[in-house]
């Protein structure tokens, strides 16, 4: 399988080509956003509905991560 | 000029529709928020669908793709677009709807910790990539699903530690016999219960709580068992995603979209098949799926020489609903700090003394979230009995630039 890079919250990651972008953050334990009060989360559904794995995506925010394959260069920002 | 049928979702309903369809002079757009066709059965493409589906989109067809969008509305004769170029209107002289389901997630202690996940949210993410050879994991909830997927995530190699089906096992049983009348899914049983032959099952128990620091470490159960794991997938049923429909007019029966025989709703020109019309799986969404394309393109005969694997499906469809019916003890689950509406972190507490899902959003912001209320709509519905009053445009989460441009 094609590896490639994608930067997750600046650092760099060798990623299969078309990993789904939220199974990468969960393999690496990394909380896509904090809650309202503060809990991490983490991908729930993985189909596009619960939005509980949004990130930034090239400086677009709220893309729910599971509908996201990884491409070259993707540059993807949590909630600190 | 040709018919314009727009088909919304491109799993085995959608890309069922999109075959039959393909019989006859109509212009076919197919439209999913994924980037490949599938959805989620057949995910990651067509090449786990039949072969018929396969050639959908290599040959000269009419057929038009639109990935990785998103319908964010409806009005009688245009669909609103979200697509990755910006806002689309798109006008149609017919829809099958074929936007399928997703999984009911109640809450209980520790069930917004991470790597406690959906069930089918869980295959999903396998499917992409997340590896699960060595890991430890619970499967828990309800329905033939746990069955399966915890079945697939063995053969990946998963230690797959327990699964935890709320079913009584004298249901369980009737639901196995009545399998007799359906040849096909006797042999998908068969073959999930072979891979799991050294797996625990515990029928008639349930989750009621995951603990863990920073992500799920322990899962514990009503029979008193504590479960060391890595992930938790957790699922007690299936609902249909019928906000479109509820925007195009379409009458529901029991949250399900009410068709006739011809898959064709109470709204004359828009269908609906697949999960959305009840949940009974892959054989239920392509016999639907064929006949919503053949009725939808004036082909009629074709779609009533389909009539008994569409009684057969539904048929099937009830017996899952009796067979899996939530226990009323689920509904003790959730403690008072525990999180209902995880968007915005409202607690059961928070919400037992609300009326009703409309002053619940007013007083505690429940379900105005990302999310939409499409996670805690529904297990309000089963902890409260409250009902969602109207669906209101966009029914996905969309850029204000999009919406500016709708308006134009």
């Amino acid at each position: 399988m094609k590896q490639i890079h994608i930067s997750i919250n600046g650092t760099r990651y060798q990623v299969a080509e078309h990993s789904n972008l939220a199974a990468v953050l969960m393999t690496n334990a990394i909380a896509n956003r904090r809650s309202v009060s503060g809990e991490p989360r983490m991908a729930v559904c993985g189909m596009g509905s619960c939005g509980e794995c949004r990130v930034t995506i090239n400086q677009q925010a709220h893309q729910l991560a599971c509908l996201q394959q990884c491409s070259e260069g993707m540059e993807v920002q949590c909630e600190p | 000029m040709s018919l314009n049928l727009v088909i919304v979702g491109a799993g085995p309903a959608g890309l069922a529709a999109a075959w039959s369809a393909s019989q006859s002079k109509a212009n076919v757009t197919l439209i999913d928020q994924y980037d490949q066709a599938g959805g989620q059965i057949w995910r990651g493409g067509t090449h786990a669908a039949p072969k018929r589906y396969q050639h959908l989109f290599a040959q000269q067809t009419e057929l038009r793709y639109l990935n990785k969008t998103h319908v964010i509305g409806a009005n009688a004769d245009h669909l609103f677009l979200a697509t990755p170029n910006g806002p689309q209107q798109l006008a149609f002289d017919r829809v099958i709807l074929a936007n399928g389901a997703r999984e009911l997630f109640l809450p209980f202690p520790g069930w917004t910790l991470p790597k406690v996940l959906g069930v089918g949210g869980l295959q999903a993410l396998v499917k992409g990539g997340l590896p699960i050879a060595g890991k430890n994991v619970v499967v828990a909830g309800s329905g033939p699903l746990l069955v399966a997927v915890a079945s697939q995530l063995k053969q990946r190699g998963a230690i797959v530690k327990a699964v935890v089906e709320q079913a009584p096992l004298g249901q369980l049983l009737r639901f196995g016999r009545s399998l007799a009348g359906y040849p096909s899914k006797i042999g998908q049983a068969a073959q999930s219960i072979a891979m799991l032959r050294n797996t625990p099952f515990y029928p008639n128990t349930w989750v009621v709580a995951a603990e863990g620091a920073g992500a799920v470490q322990q899962v514990r159960l009503s029979n008193h068992h504590s479960i060391e794991c890595d992930y938790l997938a957790c699922s007690w049923s299936l609902i249909a995603n019928t906000e479109l429909a509820q925007q195009l007019g379409c009458k529901l029966e029991h949250s399900f979209v009410l068709v006739d025989r011809g898959q064709q709703t109470s709204v004359n020109h828009i269908y609906a098949a697949g999960e959305l019309t009840g949940i009974g799986g892959e054989d239920k969404a392509i016999v639907e799926g064929q006949i919503a394309g053949f009725a939808a393109t004036g082909n009629y005969q074709a779609a009533s020489q389909l009539a008994h694997k569409q009684a057969q499906a539904r048929q099937f469809s009830q017996q899952l609903a009796t067979s899996f019916a939530l226990r009323p003890e689920l509904r003790q689950l959730a403690q008072a700090n525990t999180l209902v509406c995880r968007c915005e972190d409202v607690t059961f507490e928070q919400l037992q003394n609300q009326p009703s899902w409309r002053s619940a959003k007013l007083q505690t912001r429940c379900g105005m979230g990302v999310c939409q209320g499409r996670v805690c709509s529904s297990a309000t519905q089963y902890l409260f009995g409250w009902g969602q009053d109207s669906v209101r445009f966009p029914i996905h989460p969309v850029s204000v630039a999009d919406l500016v441009m709708e308006s134009v």
